[in-house]
């Protein structure tokens, strides 16, 4: 209980960047992700190409890597520098969308081809048929995996630790540097990510589901 | 009344080929109809003629060959073909209402998003579409609370709701419990008396003989007899015709 207690900046700083770096990744990647899976079921054909190869190509990477380009390639390239925070939100949301968009597009698919047919045939063209009929019914069937994804990206966000970012993920190195015993502190580590999917993550989802189930 | 020589055709299919890989589902079609005319499609399952009346708005692409509407080609996908299909109404066998969405909503939603007609009158109009085929008291329902029978009134209130040119039936009825099927077909010979320009696929006699103009029967993709309802179920010309008569009589 000491650990904690005696060091409680640590906890607090890291574990509120965490939170920072969860909930702005986890806006930023169910917009990308969401207008992803779109591309990917759109009619032309370059956008589906995109789409795809921006799926195959962020997913197949190593997060690790995704994180390394953004902190030590990107200030490289010369374009506007961003502190190691916001380089880490930007990797992170560009992994998970890829994940979203999956999950997202699996959902399209459960949508039966009538509804769009039907959508078309008053005269709506693609995007509103995506946007008002498709996906407000694909959202319904994929929050299950949806929610997996985001717990999975609060996991995640510890990998920046590793790139300078003071998060949750640090807060073990920094225990260590004042001398505090370690497994206690790294279990407390797990147990406070425990509460925040079950306290906050799952209730959440159980929400959604309950309130966007649809009688078919 | 059918199909006057010197009336522009309403809808115009010259030459219309399509395949499905190595299956030739419409082979070299040629059709008219007139303004006001009401076509009743029959046939075997397979010959093509749901695919017939799912080129008219072009949910199915054509090979070779042209479809107008108007005396104007079908546009390519795209705006302007968003813009055609707002002129043709389509009913489909599986309702499709939008499941998310209540009933008014059903109808609203193309007025309000494609028309750009405001909701109060939008809705004005969706109620006394909505009235007009029965099921105005059901406005707040989502379609999954309706039977097959009111839904599929509702769907011909939403494709009214665009004010279409021509309604397009594909099998309106096939779906639905048989105590449920003259609901609709009443629905739809009130139309016809109205004046709609309609493509009907279906196989209910009935129907064809109390609204339709004319009766093309189809056959592997062809065109293989067109007549008036009366002669077409009385003096069928062809065997295909005969063979095909004589199992829809006896299945009732």
């Amino acid at each position: 209980m000491n650990v904690i207690t005696d060091n409680s900046d640590l906890f607090l700083t890291g574990f509120k960047n965490t939170g920072i770096l969860f909930v702005i990744s986890a806006f930023f990647a169910l917009i990308l992700g969401t207008i992803v899976a779109g591309m990917r079921v759109s009619p032309a054909p370059a956008m589906r190409a995109a789409g795809t190869v921006y799926v195959n190509f962020v997913r197949n990477t190593p997060l690790t890597l995704i994180l390394a380009f953004f902190a030590l390639g990107y200030p490289k390239l010369g374009l506007p520098s961003v502190d190691f925070l916001a380089a880490a939100a930007i990797g992170l949301s560009l992994y998970t969308a890829t994940y979203v968009s999956e999950a997202i597009r699996s959902g399209i698919n459960t949508v039966s081809v009538g509804q769009s047919e039907a959508a078309r045939a008053i005269g709506l063209p693609f995007m509103q048929t995506l946007t008002l009929i498709v996906l407000p019914q694909a959202f319904r069937s994929v929050v299950p995996p949806l929610f997996s994804v985001f717990i999975a990206l609060l996991k995640n966000t510890t990998v920046a630790a590793g790139f300078s970012v003071f998060e949750a993920g640090a807060i073990r190195a920094y225990l260590s540097e004042r001398g505090e015993p370690l497994l206690p502190g790294l279990l407390w580590v797990a147990l406070i990510f425990v509460v925040l999917v079950l306290g906050i993550l799952t209730p959440l989802q159980r929400y959604l589901e309950k309130k966007w189930r649809v009688a078919r | 009344m059918t199909n006057p020589a010197h009336a522009p055709a309403l809808v115009e299919l010259k030459a219309v080929n399509k395949h499905y890989s190595a299956l030739h589902v419409l082979k070299d079609i040629n059709l008219e109809v007139a303004k006001g005319e009401v076509l009743v499609v029959i046939g075997p399952s397979g010959s093509g003629k749901s695919t017939l009346c799912r080129t008219i708005n072009r949910l199915e692409t054509i090979d070779t060959g042209s479809i107008t509407i108007e005396g104007k080609e079908l546009p390519a996908e795209g705006k302007e073909l968003a813009r055609l299909r707002a002129d043709v109404g389509m009913v489909f066998q599986s309702f499709n209402l939008f499941a998310h969405k209540t009933i008014l909503e059903n109808v609203t939603l193309g007025p309000i998003k494609v028309k750009g007609m405001a909701k109060a009158d939008a809705d004005k109009l969706a109620l006394s579409l909505l009235e007009r085929v029965g099921v105005g008291h059901q406005a707040a329902k989502l379609p999954a609370q309706l039977s097959g029978g009111q839904q599929q009134r509702v769907a011909i209130a939403r494709a009214l709701a665009m004010k279409p040119k021509v309604m397009l039936f594909d099998e309106p009825t096939s779906a639905l419990d048989p105590e449920m099927i003259n609901e609709v077909l009443d629905v739809m010979v009130e139309l016809a008396k109205d004046g709609m320009t309609m493509v009907v696929v279906t196989h209910e006699m009935g129907f064809a003989r109390k609204a339709a103009d004319r009766v093309i029967f189809m056959a592997d993709g062809q065109i293989v007899e067109e007549a008036t309802p009366e002669n077409f179920f009385t003096n069928p010309q062809t065997d295909r015709a005969k063979d095909f008569l004589s199992k829809i009589l006896t299945n009732g």
